[in-house]
């Protein structure tokens, strides 16, 4: 007799699965910010440039971003469309 | 939490999906405005006719200084990308279900993308340069090279839907965290989601869904352009 039902388990160790996949954003933040500080130095440099800075900064943060929307997917798919229930 | 779209009608084995009814609304709307801007048509634009060219007129700049003039005739394909993720965004102002929170339309969009990159890269090297560039810097390095390709498609789809869904999930969790704070204080009117959303509102459905229309278009053209410039380097 356990005390903790084979469900209640597979769905506990989703949701910790999913908080913990969600620290892959961490670097996200940081790739992020070194962009947008760059990007602040380039126009104090050359405040004519600023369009073009601006977006290439913009496509180059949403490249970073790919991964952290990668963990965000799997996080999503781990507490909405559950795999491992019908596993069971 | 239902977190899918829901399924409106199904007729035989194919559902129509919240998605697919939204986005016919969408290019519905679209059409229709292209159609009221061109009737009656002045020298000197006034009203609706302005507002068109002026979309017009800053897509055909954009498309321009980003692939080159040369690749120009992309810009009525690219315009049209732009001002359908635009509306399809932002649906969530209207209270629905965003089009692109839906893998379906985003992985659509995206192999769109892949074909005319890579259509537009055979036509433009032959298909003995474009193995060739494939097959760049090493012949054994092909199938990483394809593989890099192949995943471009995929990232594409996966930001714009995972941005978007992420914004759904949030608003969702907001106005359901906002309604159970007025039921805790038994008032029977939800008072509190006036105004209070706003701002999360404003972010996630005209900031967030501007900003990723763009980068949609941006890598699109940008990849585009990439595949045809190769070729005259080489």
């Amino acid at each position: 007799m356990s005390l903790v039902t084979p469900e209640a388990f597979v769905l506990g160790m989703s949701a910790l699965g999913a908080a913990i996949v969600m620290i892959g954003i961490l670097g996200i933040g940081i790739g992020q910010g070194f962009a947008a500080g760059k990007a602040v130095e380039g126009v104090a440099r050359q405040p004519e440039a600023q369009g073009d800075i601006l977006k290439t900064m913009l496509v180059g943060q949403a490249v970073a971003e790919t991964t952290g929307i990668f963990a965000f997917i799997v996080s999503i798919v781990l507490l909405f469309a559950n795999p491992f229930i019908s596993m069971l | 939490m239902h977190l899918g779209p829901r399924i409106i009608y199904s007729i035989g084995g194919i559902n129509i999906t919240e998605t697919v009814l939204y986005s016919l609304i969408v290019s519905a709307v679209m059409i229709a405005f292209a159609f009221i801007s061109t009737r009656k048509m002045r020298r000197i634009p006034k009203g609706s006719q302005a507002f068109a060219e002026w979309i017009v007129e800053s897509i055909y700049n954009l498309v321009g200084n980003t692939m080159g003039k040369e690749n120009i005739r992309f810009a009525p394909y690219i315009g049209t990308l732009f001002i359908f993720l635009i509306l399809g965004n932002s649906l969530g102002l209207y209270e629905q279900r965003p089009v692109t929170a839906d893998l379906n339309t985003t992985f659509a969009l995206a192999g769109i993308t892949f074909v005319l990159i890579h259509y537009n890269a055979i036509r433009s090297q032959t298909l003995k340069g474009y193995i060739k560039h494939l097959s760049s810097p090493y012949p054994f390095m092909l199938p990483i090279n394809l593989v890099g390709e192949l995943a471009f498609p995929l990232s594409l789809s996966f930001r714009l839907f995972g941005n978007i869904t992420g914004g759904v999930i949030i608003m969702a969790l907001l106005f359901g965290g906002l309604e159970g704070i007025t039921e805790g204080m038994e008032v029977t009117i939800p008072f509190l989601l006036i105004g209070i959303p706003l701002p999360a509102n404003f972010f996630f459905d005209i900031f967030e869904a501007g900003l990723q229309a763009f980068i949609f278009t941006m890598l699109t053209m940008v990849f585009i352009s990439n595949g045809i410039i190769k070729h005259e380097h080489h």
